[in-house]
């Protein structure tokens, strides 16, 4: 009864007539609007604001600092890009380069980047949830957000949404690109770079079709099972065989393999291996000066192995195949298989079998100790060929009966946009992206015993390259517009025609040298060689390549051409690969003594061009660049001219500085370099 | 310089693990008294910030004779995703519950630095570096104006950025300096060098201290 009668007092007190209902009223709606700026006064980021003020309020610069500061939240908008993302309501001092050397976050200034942020903004590189307003919802992946933080160390994932050009400062993500052709990962994955261009794999697996001339069944056997004990740089993956499944496979792959016919009939009735001491250390010697250590590797008494990574490791290879496929094979490699790497060197009988003999002596008896197959049954080939059609070794190599499987394997093209509410993560995982594909990556079959990818033999630094390279392919990547992606250099199919197209083919010149936009790059670019070379030095290389580098392993080699040949390729080069910049005459070179005296003077003061190159083999000691004690009978004037005002028009990925030199500097030192044309003083002293 | 205390938790953990054993009933109390703790290897390496380092941190626990107590402690560490100079501290419990620490310093490389590292590698390691690797041979010795390798921080740390600048755009002359090194102001941009003297900063040892910026203006 008595708080009923307080009440209805206090309701007359407080709405007893209309003046009072209204100021009443009035009262609770301006409390009401007073409790909206309060609310955000308790929000996280209003707190950060605040410590971002104190922080600076210490500092010298504090005006200039306070006077940058905007209070509230935010926002950054590029509806291209769509990109929406308010981290600068806390990150205050992203773009304070006087802030460098704070270290409280989030008020670390941002390390300087080629981009700025108005153009990126935040989420384009880091991820995240850009329209956040909470630290925790921001950046977090503990709420299964669709969109984490990209962890750091894969960074340069984003930059690999519209660099297709490998920039060099993104050495991870160009690692992760290489690596996915090198393993040969798009043999069974589809995959399109955001350009839409798809990479195409370059570990050269070997066909198979003609596999019982080369091996015998109990190497492919002891092989499958573990291609790693063979040789632990093999890039084929280790597809955990059971015994059983190993012995079906290799029975099938031999059933399969059909004789070779014609000249590349492999002569069974070769000579015996030679196994003397003398033999095989001549047939050491032979390997090294053909320098097939520039691609091969073999394991040494120390355990060393070399630089050699194009072919295979040679270390067991006389474990692995069979003397007279041996044979035919360093005779002529592309007789078994066209499309090898492995250049046809014109090899005499004696040089073959010395180095026939050598690599045969390369063996290792525990390989196969413990493999001893029944002969073939019918139904284990037959079981064999249902394993390889379902394994999908037609992937990667060619097999007699069985075709190339389509879309063997998932679609790559956007899985750094997969939705994590499609992923069926391990228990004890993070449910985060990248380390969903870095434990398929490690371990594939630790998603389920029944999954086909195999495991590959990859070092923790590669598995974070890969992730690299595959999280950069992201939807937002795709729908991006045109002008902000960086092509990658066009893929070129170049070829060179006619005789000397043929040999070079035959050569594989390909291999190690780049001409226009193809090729290799363990050797100089010849695409504007011959505005370089004078035609008898480059026949006398071809006849017998000398040393122009002597700080290199690798090195040109000697193919043992004929006179013939070597004069077709000299012709062509000459003729073909002349740069469109400048005519191969049109610089003469004074001769006079004086002209030659100053560009010595440029040589060796000016320029200090000693600091690299040898002109004198007594005085001169700097080896990065070519020797260049013959370089008047070597090269043209012209293209020494040319090189000395600006090398990087002339071959972009040159180590030479442009030296921005002067007509008569460059002219002075065409002279003193023309003017080289003895061997050389040791030579000299000899005669 | 970012100092992290109490180390990265994986080398606490590794160590404080081994040397709890008194604490243990199970395992038997080491003869000897751990004194010092020395570095076998992993220090002072550069890696990129967030990534782990390429070789494992090894220390060993000494005694006072400086005999090995118990091997060796091997860890691998990832550097934390800030750029920086990082110390890893290594400790243990010694005679009568005295602590024995030991610090490492490992460098965690920005993007800038990363950048720089790369244009390093391919434009300056080969007459900078003094070390021969099989790939790449080192021309040091064969200048008569020894190239200063960039972790000689107490030479290099007394050149300006400015300086450092002029001699790389404009080789060694541009400062008065050996012929031997030539400009690469016309073949790396200005982005390049800058980010060539941010890696020579931060490998420099001992450390690089920028100097005290003077603002000009009312505080």
């Amino acid at each position: 009864m008595a708080i009923r009668q307080r009440l209805g007092g206090l309701r007359k007190t407080l709405f007893g007539d209309s003046a009072r209902a209204f100021s009443t009223l009035g009262i609770i709606l301006l409390v009401e609007l007073a409790a909206v700026p309060a609310r955000d006064h308790f929000r996280e980021w209003y707190g950060i604001q605040k410590n971002y003020l104190r922080l600076i309020s210490g500092r010298d610069d504090a005006a200039t600092l306070r006077r940058h500061f905007e209070p509230g939240i935010h926002q950054i908008w590029i509806p291209e890009l769509s990109v929406v993302d308010r981290c600068d309501t806390c990150h205050a001092g992203l773009k304070e380069a006087s802030l460098r050397g704070v270290e409280t976050q989030p008020f670390r200034p941002h390390p300087a980047i080629p981009h700025s942020l108005e153009e990126f903004g935040c989420v384009m590189c880091h991820r995240g949830q850009g329209p956040a307003t909470t630290s925790e919802e921001a950046h977090s992946s503990s709420n299964a957000w669709e969109e984490p933080l990209l962890p750091a160390r894969y960074d340069e994932s984003s930059c690999g949404q519209c660099h297709m050009d490998q920039p060099v400062a993104t050495p991870r993500l160009n690692a992760g690109r290489t690596l996915l052709a090198r393993y040969g990962c798009v043999h069974c994955h589809t995959l399109a770079y955001p350009d839409g261009v798809k990479p195409s794999a370059d570990d050269d697996p070997p066909p198979l079709t003609h596999i019982a001339e080369k091996t015998t069944r109990e190497w492919i056997y002891a092989w499958i099972k573990n291609p790693q004990a063979y040789s632990s740089t093999a890039t084929m993956p280790n597809f955990q065989l059971s015994d059983a499944d190993a012995r079906d496979i290799s029975a099938f792959l031999i059933a399969q393999s059909t004789p070779l016919a014609g000249e590349a009939a492999t002569v069974s009735a070769a000579k015996p291996a030679a196994a003397d001491a003398n033999a095989l250390q001549a047939g050491s010697s032979a390997y090294g000066e053909s320098f097939c250590a520039s691609c091969h590797a073999i394991q040494n008494a120390a355990g060393l192995k070399g630089i050699g990574d194009v072919g295979p490791e040679l270390t067991r290879v006389g474990t692995k195949v069979k003397p007279e496929w041996l044979r035919q094979w360093v005779k002529n490699p592309k007789l078994y298989d066209p499309s090898t790497k492995m250049p046809h060197y014109r090899f005499d009988d004696k040089q073959l079998s010395l180095i026939a003999g050598f690599l045969e002596s390369k063996t290792d008896s525990d390989f196969m100790a413990n493999v001893s197959l029944q002969p073939v049954t019918s139904q284990q080939a037959s079981h064999g060929k249902i394993l390889v059609t379902e394994m999908g070794c037609a992937s990667c190599h060619e097999i007699n009966g069985v075709r190339k499987p389509e879309n063997f394997a998932p679609d790559l093209t956007a899985v750094g946009s997969r939705p994590l509410a499609k992923i069926v993560f391990l228990p004890g995982m993070e449910h985060a992206l990248p380390a969903y594909i870095e434990a398929k990556i490690k371990q594939p079959r630790s998603f389920g015993s029944a999954l086909k990818m195999p495991q590959f033999n990859l070092a923790t630094a590669q598995v974070e390259d890969l992730v690299t390279a595959l999280l950069a392919q992201t939807e937002r990547a795709a729908k991006l517009p045109g002008n902000l992606r960086i092509a990658s250099h066009p893929a070129s199919n170049y070829e060179p025609s006619g005789p000397a197209g043929r040999l070079m083919r035959d050569l594989n010149c390909f291999s190690c040298h780049s001409i226009n936009g193809r090729g290799g790059d363990m050797a100089p670019d010849l695409t504007w060689e011959g505005s370089a070379v004078e035609r008898d030095w480059l026949f006398k290389f071809f006849k017998n390549p000398n040393t122009l580098r002597p700080a290199l392993i690798r090195r040109m080699p000697k193919f043992n051409l004929t006179d013939q040949e070597a004069n077709t390729l000299s012709d062509y080069i000459l003729t073909v690969y002349q740069s469109p910049a400048f005519d191969r005459d049109s610089v003469q070179t004074a001769a006079d003594p004086a002209t030659i005296e100053r560009g010595r003077q440029l040589f060796y003061s000016k320029y200090a061009c000693q600091s690299c190159h040898i002109v004198d083999p007594q005085k001169d000691k700097g080896y990065i660049g070519p020797t260049l004690t013959q370089v008047g009978l070597r090269m043209t004037a012209s293209w020494i001219f040319h090189w000395l005002k600006s090398p990087q028009t002339l071959r972009p990925s040159t180590l030479e500085p442009d030296w921005q030199m002067s007509d008569a500097d460059a002219g002075a030192l065409t002279a003193f370099l023309m003017s080289q044309k003895s061997p050389g003083a040791k030579q000299e002293a000899k005669r | 310089m970012r100092t992290v205390l109490g180390g990265i938790p994986l080398v606490g953990l590794a160590l404080g693990v081994a040397c709890s054993r008194p604490a243990s009933e199970t395992v038997k109390r080491p003869a000897t008294v751990p004194a010092a703790i020395v570095e076998s290897s992993g220090g002072k390496q550069i890696s990129t910030a967030g990534s782990p380092l390429d070789q494992p941190l090894v220390v060993q626990v000494n005694d006072a004779s400086g005999a090995p107590v118990a091997g060796q402690f091997t860890t691998a560490v990832t550097l934390p995703s800030m750029a920086g100079r990082y110390q890893i501290t290594a400790a243990t419990k010694g005679a009568e519950g005295k602590t024995i620490e030991m610090k490492v310093e490992e460098r965690a490389l920005g993007f800038e630095e990363n950048l720089g590292r790369q244009l390093s590698d391919r434009y300056c390691a080969r007459c900078h570096d003094p070390e021969s690797t099989p790939e790449r041979v080192s021309n040091s010795d064969n200048l008569t104006a020894k190239p200063h390798a960039f972790s000689d921080g107490a030479f290099l740390n007394k050149m300006t950025n400015a300086d450092l600048s002029a001699i790389i755009g404009h080789g060694g002359p541009g400062l008065g300096k050996s012929a031997e090194m030539p400009p690469y102001g016309a073949v790396l941009n200005r982005a390049g060098i800058n980010s060539l003297i941010a890696y020579i900063r931060a490998v420099s040892d001992p450390p690089y201290q920028p100097p005290r910026e003077v603002v000009y203006g009312q505080k």
